[in-house]
């Protein structure tokens, strides 16, 4: 067994493309979740509108990368005021039931057979990220320190997917520093306890469903953009599962913790993966036992039951307290 | 004794249920509210004095909580209105209607268990510029009231003595602590009228004492209070007027002397059972029927199959 390369690429993972969409996701559902108390469990369709906002207007429209920014940017508005009109005023099981739906009916729409001028169907679309790499300043070949090296492509995408992992925390940050995050806490603890003082608990809420499901956006974009396509079937309820695993992970209503949750989530991914592979190979596995095909699911199993672990012995995640956490239990 | 003009502006008034007050804050006309076949609240006609306190009684399930939750727009009335200051309040959002200056507080307390005591206090603040998101992002725009709000808080935490909690958790308070808070977080808000359900529930006797100078403090000041209550040494102590509900109705009204000797409420209260003195002759012939009845029901048994 190569433990060089496993580490490498777990430290490679930890940093990649897919921590930085994930923790921007995560980033997203902690403000819904982690400090409103909202149950989105359509996380998926926020990603789904950017990466399409941009797709679209690229392929479909023909015009500029940024004005697919745009376009993807105020989907996920309309999306989440759809979504939130109607549901907000229930009981938060509700919105948890609507957005799970939203989600997949915003992924059957984009791969429907009528669609497939504007959305490519189940293909999807690609190459409209162009503009994305022209702009690429860094005309290296390799970047990295020490063993974790990336192309200069890629390390581009990467200084911008975690700039904005970056500037999304700092906004987490401030925000939940300040009387406005505590008006949504207070949401979150008791909402008719926020209504007796004179907040519009609708309002904030609102606001909440709308930047988080930016930030999701946000994720989307650089999804699209590092791979410079858009699948139908990479916008399913996993991304919002594994959004939520990496929440938990490192530690709800905490600012690092989706970035941090991310970064491990991956790099377990990542592990679990390579020790299976090379442990299959070297024949320590007997192919009876497992076989090569069958590890991308293992890896699911082991890095759940991972979780399953940490809720059992540290329920709080990574930077979560856990006699706040126990709060909650009364 | 009530050491306030409140009381003598309420002298001469009639001990009947709906009477007019001379200068009443809050008037509540036909307000009825339904649970399936179950008339909650049905009340006709209700005023409430400015700069009083005024105690609402009655037994459990008496509709008090509910009529709370409709005058302060957290329950929807089957129909019926209110007016506040002339104003109408029937139809607001509970937040509005908190913004407007009536505020109350919950039988079960909200505490709210993840924010700390002080952050508790300082969401009461109304009219926070940081409140809104888009100023959230530059703290320079709010510090400066948030200082002034935090000192604000500091003042009433210590009056409420919880000043040595304010750095915990409020979901580590016990049960009194939180009634403390959030009357407290209530006053906050700086409202003109507070409605407190219930507030010295579960507070310690020394305490409640303090409690119900600062409540007589407030009526100083010229806020109105509201307040349900079960302890009849606090309605006594502190109230200006009460009002006493049953079965969704206001039965009485009056001073609480008049009250103490108004049969209907002793009867909405104690029901057949209750133990007002009885002459010797009259427990013997309560006796007698409850006899006869035992005898009758009895026979009744034997007579079946
Ligand atoms: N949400 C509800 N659904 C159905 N019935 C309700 C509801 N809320 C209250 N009730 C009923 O309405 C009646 C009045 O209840 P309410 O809570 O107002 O009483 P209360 O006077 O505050 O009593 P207590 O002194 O015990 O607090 C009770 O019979 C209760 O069962
Ligand atoms: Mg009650």
């Amino acid at each position: 067994m190569d433990f060089g390369l496993i580490i490498r690429n777990a430290l490679r993972a930890a940093f990649g493309d897919f921590a930085a969409v994930y923790a921007l996701a995560a980033i997203g559902l902690n403000m819904h979740f982690g400090y409103t108390g909202l149950l989105n469990f359509g996380q998926a369709a926020f990603l789904a509108l950017g990466a399409y906002g941009i797709g679209v207007t690229v392929t479909y429209l023909g015009l500029s990368l940024w004005v697919g920014i745009a376009v993807g940017i105020a989907a996920a508005v309309l999306f989440a005021l759809l979504l939130g009109i109607p549901t907000l005023r229930l009981r938060a099981d509700y919105l948890a039931i609507v957005t799970i739906a939203a989600s997949e009916i915003v992924r059957f729409l984009v791969r429907s057979v009528t669609l497939s001028d504007y959305t490519g169907g189940s293909f999807g679309l690609s190459n409209f990220a162009d503009q994305f790499y022209a702009l690429n300043p860094l005309d290296g070949t390799q970047y990295g320190i020490g063993p974790i090296q990336y192309t200069g492509r890629q390390t581009w995408v990467l200084l911008v997917a975690w700039s904005l992992v970056a500037l999304m925390t700092l906004l987490t940050y401030t925000l939940m520093h300040s009387p406005w995050g505590r008006v949504l806490k207070s949401i979150r603890e008791d909402e008719d306890a926020a209504r007796s003082l004179g907040k519009n608990v609708f309002v904030y809420k609102m606001q909440s469903l709308v930047l988080g499901g930016v930030i999701g956006a946000l994720g989307g974009f650089m999804l699209a953009i590092s791979i410079q396509s858009v699948q139908p079937d990479t916008y399913s309820t996993a991304i919002t599962f594994f959004a939520y695993a990496i929440l938990i992970l490192g530690g709800t209503a905490r600012v690092f913790g989706p970035v941090i949750g991310s970064m491990l989530f991956w790099s377990l991914l990542s592990l679990t993966d390579n020790v299976l592979r090379q442990a299959v190979n070297a024949g320590y596995i007997p192919p009876s036992i497992l076989d090569g095909t069958q590890i991308g699911q293992v890896r699911l199993m082991l890095v759940g039951l991972g979780i399953m672990l940490l809720m059992i012995f540290r329920p709080q995640g990574i930077f979560g307290d856990r006699e706040e956490i126990a709060l909650d239990a009364r | 004794m009530p050491d306030n003009t409140a009381t003598s502006t309420l002298d001469g008034i009639a001990h009947e249920p709906g009477v007019a007050k001379p200068d009443a804050v809050l008037v509540a006309d036909s307000v009825v509210r339904r649970f399936g076949g179950l008339k909650a609240v049905d009340v006709e006609h209700a005023e409430f004095q400015r700069g009083a306190i005024t105690a609402l009684i009655g037994p459990n399930g008496a509709g008090k909580t509910t009529f709370f939750n409709l005058l302060t727009g957290f329950d929807q009335a089957d129909s019926g209105s209110w007016t506040y200051d002339g104003k109408k309040l029937s139809g607001v959002p509970a937040h509005k209607v908190a913004r407007r200056g009536v505020v109350r507080t919950f039988q079960l307390t909200k505490a709210l268990s993840r924010l700390t005591v002080m952050e508790n206090m300082k969401l009461g603040a109304t009219g926070q510029s940081g409140e809104s998101f888009l100023r959230a992002l530059v703290p320079p725009l709010w510090k400066r009231q948030e200082k002034a709000i935090e000192a604000r808080a500091e003042d009433l935490l210590e009056r409420f003595k919880l000043d040595k909690k304010r750095d915990d958790f409020a979901g580590t308070l016990s049960g009194g602590q939180r009634k403390l808070l959030e009357m407290a977080r209530a006053l906050m808000v700086e409202p003109r009228i507070v409605m407190l359900d219930e507030p010295m529930a579960g507070v310690n006797p020394a305490l409640t004492q303090s409690l119900l100078g600062h409540v007589k403090d407030l009526r100083a000041e010229g806020m109105t209070v509201l307040f349900v209550e079960h302890d009849m040494d606090v309605v006594r102590d502190i109230s200006d007027w009460v009002i006493v509900m049953a079965q969704g109705r206001i039965i009485a009204e009056g001073t609480h002397e008049a009250i103490g000797r108004n049969q209907a409420v002793i009867d909405a209260y104690l029901g057949a059972h209750h133990d007002a003195p009885l002459t010797e002759a009259e427990e013997r012939q309560q006796l007698e029927e409850a006899d006869a009845q035992l005898a009758a029901e009895a026979q009744q048994e034997h007579a079946k199959p």
